[in-house]
């Protein structure tokens, strides 16, 4: 689902690499957990990803879309296949709930009626329902990151990369947000989880792919946190 | 089909709303654009105007070539004839010196002791041969045939030929200010153009910083580049669209104020009426001229702008 193969991205040749020759391979399905400490590459890793920024060198393969034959004009078609969800929401500010899940749904031509039935639908996934009026600025944290998972899961996208999603929350929401991303997991969404939060790794017990100085340092199934 | 039908009205929707909401930024982008299409609208106007002033008095030109008394008749069709092949003579009518005497009687009829004078005198009215011209501007055409010495031997020394006195030099300085005219109306056209194109294109540049944000969000969700820019273009032809019904009720307005204020008397070439006249029976044209302009004014200045600064590339 997700091929990394000897992935190198340099922003500054003084500074060295951000990402030093990754290479992942994730399966259909899977849900893995990348840890790291702020500045190993996770970051850059997910822009990488979403096509935000080319890799220096590298092959980058994700849902059969090979990267370096992508061309600047498909790159939407490829951002609607994959879900992002951020560490700062990124919510339209005036947009409410509704609005906000409906775009990802206006923005690939998808019809009033189909929208109006499946907004809803996606925010019950999220527990979210009845909060449609709501504006962003209304909600709490742990609330806005939840619409913003229920946008990038509303189009149904084989693989959802949320990058730190619990990094601004109490500890007390992200639990919420970690069992949400259980969920859509078990629906079969291909979950990719960039987190330092220890207690998160600890008790999921998924795959844990440890990055540090940009280097893949460990890749374990049913894994803890370590350094 | 029905999606992209679905997105297109998606896009125009949106820039309708934006629009609403950007009210104060656009207030400054309608208000060039009225200004530039009503001198536009103006221009067009005028000319015409002018242009209909020059006809209605070129068509009262001719020329007269009073001829000896001693031409035969031979000689006079002659002239007729090489006249008439001229391409730029309309039509040559030739006028006898008993039909002139009968003209020059009738137009003083009232005047008894004059025409006992000229009775008296025998008829000292010489016979003429009169040309009406197709466009009196090639006069100089003619001037050169005038000017041969076979025709200048049938001329009456003492009447020589008339060009209609001074209406030629009248119609020359009305063709001049109307050159004139249209000249600085096509500079002022570009300039103010040109500034109504840069104010929009700030306009939108202006909302595509506030929504810089919005856009970046939208771009990570896959929005694609026309769905993002579409808006901005739907938001900048609604300036046009907007500012083109202005400036046309701005002139409806001038003219309005115009025929009560003056009554049916002119601004000495600008036939008042005439301009009223033609702006009411061209309505739909100069409408739909307007709004042509004013969408591809806002069009192309929006079109530049979000080129400019809605780059889609990545790193």
């Amino acid at each position: 689902m997700i091929l990394l193969d000897r992935v190198t991205k340099t922003y500054n040749k003084d500074l060295g690499a951000a990402l030093d020759r990754i290479s992942l391979h994730v399966e259909p399905n899977e849900f893995v957990i990348v840890v790291g400490q702020s500045g190993a590459g996770k970051t850059t890793l997910m822009r990488l990803l979403t096509r935000e920024e080319r890799p220096t060198s590298g092959k980058i393969i994700v849902g059969g879309v090979d990267y370096d034959k992508l061309k600047d004009k498909d790159i939407p078609l490829l951002r609607r296949k994959i879900g992002v969800v951020y560490q700062d929401f990124k919510l339209l500010p005036r947009k409410n709930v509704f609005e906000n899940v409906a775009y990802a749904l206006e923005i690939v031509g998808m019809g009033r009626r189909e929208i109006q039935h499946t907004v809803p639908r996606v925010l019950e996934i999220v527990n979210l329902k009845g909060k449609e009026k709501q504006m962003p600025i209304e909600l709490s944290g742990g609330e806005r990151q939840r619409v913003a998972i229920a946008r990038a899961i509303a189009r149904q996208p084989k693989i959802l990369i949320a990058d730190e999603p619990t990094g601004n929350l109490d500890p007390k929401y992200a639990w919420d947000i970690i069992r949400v991303l259980e969920k859509i997991n078990r629906y079969g969404t291909t979950v990719l989880l960039t987190t330092h939060n220890q207690e998160v790794v600890n008790k999921l017990k998924r795959r844990v792919v440890t990055i540090k100085h940009g280097k893949v340092v460990s890749d374990r199934a049913n894994a803890g946190y370590e350094e | 089909m029905k999606r992209k039908a679905i997105t297109f009205k998606r896009i125009v929707w949106t820039g309708v709303t934006n629009f609403l909401r950007n009210a104060s930024l656009a207030v400054a982008a309608v208000t060039v654009m009225v200004v530039t299409l009503t001198i536009i609208l103006f221009s067009v106007v005028t000319s015409a105007t002018m242009n209909h002033t020059i006809a209605q008095i070129s068509s009262k030109i001719n020329i007269s070539i009073y001829l000896r008394d001693s031409v035969t008749t031979a000689q006079s069709n002659n002239l007729i004839d090489e006249l008439k092949n001229l391409p730029e003579v309309k039509s040559v009518n030739y006028v006898s010196k008993s039909q002139a005497l009968a003209e020059y009687e009738a137009e003083n009829s009232g005047n008894k002791s004059l025409l006992a004078a000229i009775n008296e005198t025998g008829n000292p009215l010489p016979a003429s041969v009169q040309i009406n011209l197709v466009n009196p501007s090639h006069i100089d055409q003619i001037q050169k045939v005038l000017g041969l010495s076979s025709t200048i031997q049938l001329e009456d020394p003492q009447a020589g030929t008339s060009y209609s006195g001074d209406r030629k030099a009248a119609i020359d300085q009305i063709a001049h200010a109307t050159n004139i005219l249209e000249q600085v109306g096509f500079a002022a056209v570009i300039v103010f153009a040109l500034v109504s194109v840069l104010i929009i294109f700030n306009t939108i540049q202006m909302a595509i910083f506030n929504r810089r944000d919005e856009i970046q969000i939208m771009r990570l969700l896959g929005a694609s580049t026309s769905y993002i820019r579409g808006p901005f273009i739907v938001e900048s032809i609604i300036y046009g669209l907007l500012s083109a019904l202005i400036s046309v009720a701005l002139i409806d307005l001038l003219f309005v104020v115009a025929s009560s204020a003056l009554q049916a008397s002119s601004f000495g070439l600008l036939d008042i009426n005439y301009a009223h006249n033609y702006f009411y029976s061209n309505f739909l044209l100069l409408l739909t001229l307007q709004l042509t302009l004013g969408i591809v004014i806002g069009a192309v200045s929006s079109m530049i702008a979000t080129r400019r600064y809605l780059r889609f590339k990545s790193k």
